[in-house]
């Protein structure tokens, strides 16, 4: 087989597995994909619902624009730059450290550049394609309401994904030369949840140092940006113009990717090979644990919840991901803080913010903690009934959620009483909902498959969002329209009835 | 049946338990007794299976993959529910008590399932506290443990960097920390080197001549003709030979043939009739 030959082989294999497991993905490994292909086809209609009532009022704009829309466009565009760099970051790391077919590849007689050269543009086009599925429904919208002009807006996102994938394959070779692979991996997934959040948690906090408020609108349109931006006239707006339909800058921006992504595939694709050299040849370096005795007096139980809480703690993927979670609650720590010294009634928003925070969270670590056990059959052929292994697990979810969530409670009940026992509530229900409804989806998997838990399945995922949400909204309105309150509560006691309804392990 | 305490053996049941109400029955019962065994999943994988394991015996079932080892194993460890049959385990009824029987059961399958967040000493203190073991005895006996498997250089190293063999080690020290009195082993040899598979099979001979019972599946053929005081081959669910390998030979009707040869000629046979 001649080398052109061995390398169309080979993206075409690439080609075959990165449809295969989106596919998995999508349809969380069922048979009947048949069906899962219509759910997600009716479900990406549905989207177009929510996609119109957020960007539908965008359609009319035209070149030329002032100022705050270029600014609000721009860094809208840069926020999904952002989130794909943190995907592709993730999907770099998987490349080193999750692919099972490395020591395969690696004794085949091929060019490993050659072969991580496919590999670099096989990220490229799974984080660009990813986001591309997502962005449909709102460029749909935008040319439903405004007219072709819009379809540039695809260009754009093929642009940002082509330059993300290109960053974070550079960051993260620099990231393995610098500090070696062991750190590289705890350090590149913290940066992914970190880069993937950052952007709009910055503009959150600049807007409550400024205006009070959590809306990051409130600095992206206020007059110091416009004053401190570029003229109109500047390569800062290209983006901006090419999503408006500027042909010259959508096409100058296209060409931009691809030679970022080619000048990173030429400087890269050695060292790529070489870093995944370096990765497998190393064995992980033994990481020393605690020399305290673990030789406790105490129930099974406490030996259970000491196991949990152990990993949890020493889990780096958790970390990141319950960092993500955390990251959210800075803005309303920071404006609770503001409020003592500035009576704002702005103040309200916390309480939403704070319980979605521990809806999400609790889910998480529900999954983990009861899902997500290494030694299944250990815990099986333990003498101890089934029903204890599962309180134990629920306790540690519930004094994690309690640990987090209690001082930020606490500190609002010095702003505000009833709203922090409103706050309370909300955090009380939305965490037992989401553990209630990892426990009625549960299902056998190791604590490292944490990042696809949603995959599982699909209706847990979307239950635990939109209770999450639902108790959020709940507690908002509580304290503002209390009537309006029992209705949304209403509604989110009835949906997640209804998922229990439909759940595998009903009784 | 009476109280525990009553006999050797439930005095060191007793010892370990910290349900004072759990019935152990007086004379030495079998170890496992398993009566029409059925478990079917696409197909039929355990056909109605009647197998006895005596008190103090090592005992290794053998058969091709597929043949229902595992699947079997499961059922008495606890792991799968039958379809039908019983499953006793040291006169205690693993269907109607299975806390009990598991109390007195350890179980290591072939793939170990361990903890990479924590050191051995940690995984094993946490199979102790599971098992309710005093951790004053439970320490002694972990460490104990780890050193004679060769693991003492890593007794405060987390598991995430350990070669299979050295996580297949840590497995087999939890599942003998808390001293159980049947132990099943589910293809323990694979990944060791040969210094390591010396030191675990010396271990379970060492149980065995305490009083312990060991069910082992194997492939390794001379390892159950060296270790096993009774030999089961299974096959297509059902148990198609058993006894001493002298009896087996005798069946077979030739004094000079290998257990492998044997094995293949029962296996070549079912599978003929299959």
């Amino acid at each position: 087989m001649s080398s052109a030959e061995a390398l169309t082989w080979f993206a075409r294999h690439e080609i075959r597995l990165a449809w295969r497991e989106w596919l998995a993905m999508m349809t969380g490994g069922r048979r009947k994909r048949k069906r899962a292909v219509i759910g997600l086809i009716v479900f990406a209609a549905v989207l177009h619902l929510p996609a119109y009532a957020v960007i539908g009022r965008f359609a009319y704009l035209q070149m030329p624009l002032d100022k705050s829309s270029l600014i609000v466009i721009t860094s809208t565009i840069f926020l999904a730059w952002a989130l794909m760099l943190s995907q592709a970051i993730e999907s770099v790391t998987r490349v080193f450290y999750a692919r099972a077919d490395l020591d395969l590849i690696m004794s085949s007689p091929v060019s490993l550049t050659n072969v991580f050269s496919v590999r670099i543009v096989a990220i490229a086009l799974s984080v660009t394609a990813m986001a591309l599925l997502l962005s449909t429904p709102f460029v749909d919208v935008l040319v439903i309401g405004g007219g072709s002009r819009w379809l540039a807006a695809y260009g754009i996102v093929i642009a940002v994904g082509l330059s993300a994938a290109a960053v974070a394959i550079a960051v993260t070779v620099v990231l393995f030369r610098l500090i070696g692979p062991s750190r590289t991996r705890l350090v590149a997934q913290i940066l992914a949840a970190i880069i993937g959040a950052g952007f709009v948690i910055a503009l959150q906090i600049a807007a409550i140092l400024s205006y009070g408020t959590l809306s990051r609108f409130a600095v992206l349109t206020s007059d110091a940006a416009a004053a401190f931006a570029p003229d109109t006239g500047s390569i800062v707006w290209w983006p901006a113009r090419a999503a408006l339909g500027d042909g010259e800058a959508l096409l100058l921006l296209l060409a931009c990717g691809l030679v970022l992504l080619g000048a990173v595939m030429a400087i890269f694709s050695r060292q790529f090979a070489d870093t995944a050299v370096r990765v497998s040849s190393n064995a992980m370096p033994a990481q020393r644990g605690s020399r305290t005795t673990a030789f406790r007096t105490g129930s099974r139980q406490q030996a259970l919840r000491w196991k949990e809480f152990a990993l949890l703690r020493r889990d780096p993927w958790l970390v990141s991901q319950s960092l993500m979670q955390l990251l959210y609650l800075v803005p309303p720590a920071l404006m609770l803080w503001r409020s003592f010294s500035d009576s704002s009634t702005a103040i309200v928003l916390i309480t939403p913010v704070v319980v979605m925070a521990a809806g999400q969270l609790s889910g998480g670590l529900a999954w983990l903690t009861i899902s997500g056990e290494d030694a299944a059959d250990l815990i099986a052929t333990a003498p101890l009934s089934a029903a204890r292994v599962t309180r134990a697990k629920i306790e540690v979810v519930l004094i994690a959620i309690g640990m987090t969530f209690a001082p930020l409670i606490a500190a609002l009940a010095f702003a505000s009483l009833l709203q922090a026992l409103v706050t309370a509530v909300g955090v009380a229900i939305a965490t037992i909902c989401a553990t209630a409804i990892q426990l009625w989806f549960r299902v056998q998997a190791k604590r490292s498959q944490f990042r696809r838990r949603q995959t599982s399945s699909r209706l847990a995922t979307f239950a635990e969002a939109f209770s999450s949400i639902g108790w959020a909204a709940t507690a908002a309105l509580a304290l503002a329209i209390p009537l309006a309150a029992v209705i949304t509560g209403l509604m989110t006691a009835a949906i997640v009835a209804a998922t229990w309804k439909i759940s595998p392990r009903r009784g | 049946m009476v109280r525990a305490g009553t006999s050797d053996l439930a005095n060191n049941l007793a010892n370990n338990l910290d349900c004072p109400d759990i019935m152990i029955p007086a004379e030495q019962p079998s170890a496992l007794q398993v009566r029409g065994l059925t478990k079917r999943f696409d197909r039929l994988a355990v056909d109605a299976l009647d197998l006895t394991v005596r008190s103090g015996e090592f005992y290794a079932l053998l058969g091709p993959n597929g043949a229902g080892k595992t699947t079997t194993l499961r059922m008495v460890a606890g792991l799968l529910r039958p379809d039908a049959g019983s499953v006793s385990v040291l006169g205690i009824d693993a269907l109607a008590d299975p806390i009990a029987a598991k109390q007195i059961t350890a179980w290591v399958s072939d793939e170990p399932m361990i903890y990479d967040k924590l050191t051995p000493l940690e995984y094993l203190a946490f199979v102790a506290g599971l098992w309710g073991i005093d951790p004053r005895v439970s320490e002694r006996s972990a460490r104990e443990l780890l050193v004679s498997l060769g693991l003492e250089p890593h007794l405060h190293e987390r598991c995430e960097g350990f070669s299979k063999g050295m996580r297949q080690k840590v497995a087999l020290a939890g599942a003998l920390v808390h001293d159980p009195r049947l132990i099943i082993l589910d293809e323990p040899l694979t990944g060791l080197d040969a210094l390591s598979a010396r030191h675990v099979k010396g271990l379970l001979g060492e149980r065995v001549r305490s009083g312990c019972t060991v069910i082992m599946t194997t492939h390794i053929l001379e390892v159950a003709e060296r270790m096993a005081d009774r030999i089961g081959v299974i096959a297509a669910g059902r148990l198609v030979a058993e006894g001493t390998l002298a009896e087996l030979r005798q069946q077979n009707g030739r004094n000079d043939t290998s257990l492998e040869d044997m094995f293949i000629a029962l296996v070549d046979v079912e599978a003929a009739v299959a």
